[in-house]
């Protein structure tokens, strides 16, 4: 899959109380939490944002609370994937459960700036900045995540993976008795 | 085979195919392989549960996997602070109900996580437990493989009983010698997040260990482990000893756990060796929990708010801290002081004590268990340009409330000395 947008350049340590401040975790709906997206960093960034851009960022990106809030609003906000330094693990794994792409790639991340267009191939992990007429390589995934993007995100692949009982040992009966702790 | 307390804890729950390995593949387990694990217990909060329940739904299966094995707590914008986080609440509720979930803890009933699971006697030490909440990370302080994830997780971890897990690489950090009066937990992991930095253990299992971390009370070991997550850790652990033993046996509901310690010679990215003994009261100044001094060199700045409570700080042993500073004490004209026991059963040892009514006589408001005020959700939220010094674990720019105001994170004996002063003060400034 290849897409290519305009960037929107964020710091190190982006944390998602940035991306997704805590007055607005009182509904999950995305649409609304799409419209608080990056509110008190990038003031413009909810309206301005155009379906396909994308967010660049340095170290650590997505530091702080747990909440999937932060990938859902930049997701349904119209972000096609996330280019950083390095992420925080807990945003990491919440943007590939739910099927945003995020991509480590710190050159890409040092070289871009806001405004300029970026090619991302997915499936190569490689990043071209056509504004700058440059190409870099992605830190590649392990192959269980290849599997678990490809699936479209965690839940459609563990959909699949309960089709073809791939959790027998651990699933007690319905309405059983619970299980007591060892 | 050496193992680190993380490849232990991880090893042992490896599966394969959905079913459990053989024991030596488990102790073959190291740092940097992609698991599927077996999760002891799955936990979700009325911000996150509601997200994790519509995931469910997508799931195509009727009933949790085990109904032992989930906890629903009901402590961040509870008591409801408006009508949107009622509906969130009642969702939960309704879920909890559906499913038949014999730990679903409402109202009255609740805590703030964190201090709650333990207290309940519901993590056991040696066991994996994945919550919808960062600082999930706290129960490393028993000895459990415990970390924050998504809603996502959670939900399927609620459906199959297992979850995804990359075996993070150990940083080990050793502390030694006696800390001095008023340097407690806090002070120790504020000092070590101030020296790595906020990402100095991003994706790393952190292990707690030496001569001052064996003395320490249960109640500091849970405040070290909550704050892991602000160093960017998976998980912060700690070996399990005759503390976590007498610990556990209070709650009345574990046998003697084995003995946990992480093998001799296993691999650590990194050692850290600190002292102690030479450490002062830290704190950290917006808007990073790694910006972190000693108290004393961070002036007398002046406070308008005092919040003393949260998954770090707001166990019993936290409030008799504060309330022996505050004793005898007046809160400053100027300052809001506010204490939230954390949960029921510290609220109610803390009355019979006596601590609520120095509480009281001091000038402090007291409130119900709740992270409100930690995340800018209810029960003390800052007005721009306003300051706090708060025992809670983020300081991030507009974590509180409005985006122009700062938070100061500190322990309970700075925060309730800069109660009294009106401004930022080390303890000893205060009390003898």
């Amino acid at each position: 899959m290849i897409g290519t947008g305009r960037v929107w350049k964020l710091g190190d340590h982006v944390d998602t109380d940035a991306i997704l401040p805590a007055k607005h975790l009182t509904t999950a709906d995305p649409k609304v939490l799409a419209t608080h997206c990056l509110e008190d960093t990038l003031p413009h960034f909810a309206a301005a944002v155009a379906v396909g851009d994308l967010l660049v960022a340095g170290e650590n990106f997505g530091c702080g609370s747990s909440r999937e809030h932060a990938p859902i609003a930049l997701q349904a906000a119209g972000v096609s994937c996330v280019v950083a330094a390095s992420f925080a693990r807990i945003f990491y794994r919440n943007a590939i459960n739910i099927g945003l792409a995020v991509l480590v790639c710190p050159a890409a991340a040092r070289r871009a700036e806001t405004g300029h267009t970026l090619e991302v191939d997915l499936a190569s992990g490689t990043v071209a900045n056509r504004t700058l007429g440059e190409r870099y390589a992605s830190e590649p995934y392990p192959p269980f995540l290849v599997e678990l993007i490809a699936a479209g995100g965690l839940v459609p692949f563990t959909r699949q993976r309960l089709a073809s009982s791939g959790f027998g040992g651990r699933r007690a009966a319905p309405n059983s008795p619970g299980r007591t702790e060892p | 085979m050496s193992q680190t307390l993380a490849e232990k804890l991880l090893g042992s729950h490896a599966l394969v195919d959905g079913r459990p390995t053989a024991a030596e593949a488990g102790r073959s387990v190291r740092a940097g392989a992609i698991l599927e694990v077996s999760v002891d217990r799955v936990l979700a909060n009325d911000v996150t549960a509601p997200v994790a329940i519509r995931e469910f739904a997508k799931l195509g299966v009727d009933s949790v996997f085990d109904r032992e094995a989930v906890v629903l707590v009901a402590d961040h914008f509870t008591p409801n602070k408006d009508i949107a986080s009622a509906e969130q609440c009642a969702t939960v509720r309704r879920f909890a109900a559906e499913q038949g979930l014999p730990h679903f803890y409402d109202v009255g009933r609740n805590g703030i996580e964190h201090v709650l699971l333990p207290e309940l006697g519901l993590v056991s030490p040696g066991s994996v437990v994945v919550g919808a909440d960062s600082h999930a990370c706290t129960y490393g302080a028993l000895g459990a493989f415990a970390t924050g994830v998504g809603s996502t997780d959670v939900a399927v971890a609620m459906a199959t009983g297992a979850a995804w897990m990359r075996v993070p690489e150990s940083l080990r950090v050793e502390f030694e010698g006696r800390p001095a009066r008023w340097v407690g937990g806090k002070d120790l992991v504020l000092f070590l997040i101030g020296r790595i930095g906020v990402d100095g253990a991003r994706y790393q299992a952190i292990e707690f260990a030496g001569p001052a971390i064996d003395a320490l009370p249960m109640s500091a070991r849970f405040t070290m482990a909550n704050m892991a997550i602000e160093a960017g850790a998976k998980v912060g652990l700690f070996a399990v000893d005759d503390v976590t033993a007498a610990y556990l046996a209070a709650t009345g509901s574990c046998a003697k756990p084995a003995a946990l310690r992480p093998d001799p010679n296993a691999t650590y990215v990194e050692r850290w060796t600190i002292d102690a003994s030479a450490l002062e009261p830290q704190i950290a100044l917006p808007h990073s929990p790694g910006n972190v001094l000693p108290v004393r060199a961070a002036g007398h700045i002046p406070i308008d708010q005092v919040v003393i409570g949260s998954c770090t700080n707001g166990r019993l042993d936290d409030l008799r801290t504060a309330a022996e500073i505050l004793r005898g004490r007046r809160v400053d004209a100027h300052v809001r002081c506010i204490v939230l026991p954390g949960s029921q059963r510290v609220m109610l040892e803390a009355t019979r004590e006596g601590l609520v009514e120095v509480f009281l006589e001091a000038g402090a408001a007291i409130g119900p268990p709740t992270c409100g005020p930690c995340l800018g959700g209810h029960m003390g939220v800052l007005a721009s340009g306003e300051r706090a010094v708060s025992t809670t674990n983020r300081n991030f720019r507009g974590r509180m409330g409005d985006p122009r105001s700062e938070v100061y994170l500190a322990g309970p004996a700075v925060a309730a000395a800069s109660a009294v002063a009106g401004c930022i003060v080390s303890p000893e400034e205060v009390a003898a």
